[in-house]
């Protein structure tokens, strides 16, 4: 056992490392930019990467990727968050919406149009599929595409698309056959977030944000040709995607403050019986806190040793983003709790209080992000531990029956 | 990165655990319980004869001279079949104190013997409320002890004890004039325990003082967490076994959301503890200055997993888990005695804290 790189790990991190450190440079403080300025930075960092080859480490060289492993994405992946380079913009469209498009795409014209520009940077992505009565039930979205000639008439609306409001285009889930039951009569497509009839309004998140938006299509018209998959395949397609998403979802938030950052505020509070850190029930709040926290991170090891030497990953993985986000909630909740009522105030001079606060509000959101807990739980029982499904009166009759069901 | 056992240790398990599915099912924790005997010795024999006991013994001294994440594997298969021998005293502890803290005479007296199965051993660390590695109330002078150590396991099957002091760890041998055993009931009815009463028992000091009884502390909460991991894992099976097959309102009981959420929990808590007992397998292996953190972290998740899936494990059951023909109770009480027999998780949680708060340097990993 050993957490060192392979001989060959270590050449490409050291490879990796030396372009960081010669183009860091030109990477710009997030924390004080404009969300134009922040735009303009990560074009900017995005474009340096496809030049030198890190964008689609994984891909296939035949679309324009590298054709490498996946240790090698997550050996750039670990050096490129060192330097806090802003990613941010490019998660869900190279993360999600691309591999859908080069592998599901209709032609080679499509791909060869695509592609290249998204790795490059120049056109940021979107991906529609929740709907206001589709979130956990996905497959339940109602957005229609109806046929017209060799066109697609798209009307309906979508809702937390992260980023369409700075995004070229989208790929969206719609509904083409509601005669059929729910999971069969979808159809996906990229769409041109700028054409006609494509409304994209913010939606003020609780924590203050505005990181997703409602989006409404009326009468948006589409080329068959921007068909990803069969028409009545888009339940499969979308799980490509959805595959991409869960690992991108999984990890802490670089934001979250973790068990030191816990045990420095106590050490800054005097309660009435002494000095916080000294408290049997703080210290088993740590302690509680740092099983979780770290033991998401070593079960992340598990899963990286398992691709390092070639195996498949368990379905350890599986666990991580309920935990993280759980543990957030339950530590920002607790280090408030020790401030007493300076854990309400904002500013308050105490260490990372702020960032406690931050955390405890962002939580809330990432509980429900890219899968609830409830569907996570659901996940593990049925795929990992084999357990029954849930009752789902609606899985083998017409969506148009089903959706009168209620 | 290298976060995993190695092949050979992979089929280790493999082949103890079809061994131990085969020769050690629970109706073996069963007879041992209903017969009142300390173990099993059929059974035993032939743990003996695989090379278990031998497994961490130099070749020298008539062992295999195996490296500890083998040990840790067996340490997990025999918690998960609850097998009714002394195997955590004899092998994952005294073996292991020996190891770590045995003079160069007391190894070669007693490991050939725990290697071949010629003897037992078995530690005495616990002193009622007292937390073990904390202030013992043995009093030892030239040579001689006396007090009290309880509850200990496996002294009715153990020929030496090695007992903790507040300056180290001590050999006592069985026959040592001034020690009297005493049986206790604990709320575990399969792996037996007693008192010993020392009244100047003649004990022999083994190396290395409090600084080898702390190392040997480390070692124990790691490989006990191996063994409490397989438990939690084994509960945890008969539970989703269970759910499987239970018709309740004209379903199977897994198919709920109630039951499969609790379900998708104990195998959220399995997963976190067998990521901290890894973490602890390579801090014991290589020797890491993260071991003090590493074993505190394997002990805590590892007692907080078995405890939650053992007692679901029961209500999963409904009322049939709580009679006395279920296995159920196995785990129940198996969990009880691996998070008290070493220092509760309230004192291994001061630990994890205390490791933090003197850290100044990133994780290794």
């Amino acid at each position: 056992m050993d957490f060192e790189d392979t001989a060959e790990e270590a050449a490409y991190r050291a490879k990796v490392r030396e372009w960081i450190n010669a183009n860091k440079a030109s990477i710009r403080a997030e924390d004080h930019s404009s969300r134009a300025e922040a735009v303009t930075a990560a074009k900017a960092w995005q474009a340096l990467k496809y030049e030198a080859g890190y964008v689609g480490i994984t891909w296939p060289k035949a679309v324009g990727g590298q054709g490498g492993t996946a240790m090698q994405q997550i050996i750039f992946n670990q050096e490129e968050a060192k330097v806090n380079a802003p990613t941010g913009l490019y998660a869900i469209g190279l993360g999600m919406c691309i591999p859908t498009v080069f592998s599901h795409g209709l032609s080679p014209d499509i791909a060869a149009r695509y592609v290249p520009v998204a790795m490059k940077g120049e056109e940021v992505w979107c991906q529609l599929f929740s709907e206001p009565a589709a979130g956990s039930d996905l497959a339940g979205i109602r957005t229609r595409a109806e046929p017209d000639g060799d066109e697609w008439v798209i009307n309906g609306q979508k809702v937390w698309t992260s980023g369409a409001h700075l995004s070229d285009f989208g790929i969206v889930v719609t509904r083409t056959d509601p005669s059929v039951p729910k999971h069969k009569g979808l159809t996906m497509f990229i769409v041109d977030m700028k054409a006609p009839g494509v409304e994209v309004r913010p939606i003020k998140q609780m924590s203050g944000g505005s990181e997703f938006n409602e989006v409404f299509f009326t009468d948006v018209r589409v080329k068959d040709t921007h068909r990803l998959g069969a028409v009545g395949e888009g339940w499969k397609v979308s799980l490509t995607t959805l595959m991409h998403e869960r690992l991108a979802v999984g990890g802490k938030p670089a934001s979250a403050p973790g068990v030191q950052e816990m045990i420095e505020l106590a050490k800054a509070i005097d309660l009435e019986e002494g000095n916080a850190l000294e408290q049997s029930h703080v210290r088993n709040q740590i302690a509680e806190a740092y099983i979780n926290d770290r033991g998401i991170a070593l079960t992340r090891m598990r899963t990286i040793s398992a691709l390092s030497s070639g195996r498949t990953p368990g379905p350890e993985s599986s666990i991580s983003k309920i935990v993280v986000a759980n543990t957030m909630q339950d530590m920002g909740a607790f280090a408030s709790d020790l401030c007493e009522s300076a854990g309400l105030i904002s500013g308050e001079n105490l260490p990372h209080l702020a960032r406690f606060q931050g955390s405890y509000i962002g939580s809330a959101g990432l509980r429900i992000a890219g899968g609830t807990d409830e569907i996570l739980r659901n996940i593990i029982a049925e795929r990992v531990l084999g357990l029954p499904s849930d009752i789902r009166p609606d899985k083998d009759i017409p969506f148009s029956e089903a959706t009168r069901l209620s | 990165m290298n976060f995993q056992f190695s092949d050979e240790a992979e089929a280790l398990r493999d082949q103890a655990r079809r061994f131990l599915e085969d020769k050690s099912d629970r109706t073996k924790a069963r007879a041992v319980m209903n017969s009142g005997s300390s173990h099993d010795a059929a059974l035993w024999a032939e743990i003996v004869a695989l090379g278990w006991t031998a497994l961490r013994v130099p070749e020298e001294l008539g062992g295999l001279g195996l490296s500890v994440l083998e040990l840790c594997v067996l340490a997990e298969e025999v918690g998960r079949a609850l097998s009714p021998v002394p195997f955590t005293s004899s092998v994952l502890l005294a073996t292991e104190a020996l190891l770590i803290a045995g003079t160069d005479a007391q190894k070669a007296k007693w490991l050939p013997k725990l290697a071949d199965g010629s003897a037992i051993g078995a530690v005495a660390l616990a002193e009622g409320t007292a937390v073990p590695g904390g202030k013992s109330k043995l009093s030892i002078a030239g040579g001689q002890a006396s007090g009290q150590k309880a509850p200990v396991a496996d002294a009715h099957s153990a020929d030496f004890f090695i007992i903790s002091a507040n300056d180290g760890l001590y050999l006592l041998e069985k026959s040592a004039a001034g020690l009297t055993i005493g049986d206790v009931e604990t709320i575990d009815l399969v792996r037996r325990s007693s008192r010993l009463t020392l009244s100047n028992a003649p004990v022999e000091a083994m190396a290395g003082g409090r600084e080898a009884l702390e190392r040997f502390l480390q070692s124990a909460a790691i490989l006990l967490a191996f063994e409490g991991l397989g438990g939690a894992d084994a509960a945890m099976e008969m539970s989703v076994t269970y759910a499987k097959d239970r018709v309740a309102f004209g379903r199977k009981i897994g198919g709920y959301q109630a039951v499969k959420h609790r379900l998708a929990d104990m195998y959220i808590k399995n997963q976190l503890a067998r990521s901290h007992a890894y973490y602890g397998a390579w801090a014991l292996l290589t020797n890491a200055p993260e071991l003090p953190l590493a074993a505190a972290g394997a002990r805590v998740a590892a007692i907080d997993a078995y405890q939650f899936a053992a007692e679901e494990n029961v209500q999963l059951h409904g009322g049939i888990g709580f009679t006395w023909e279920s296995d159920c109770q196995f785990f129940y009480r198996r969990a009880r005695t691996l998070a008290l027999s070493l220092g509760s998780k309230t004192h291994w949680s001061d630990r994890v804290v205390r490791n933090l708060e003197q850290r100044n340097m990133p994780f290794a990993a």
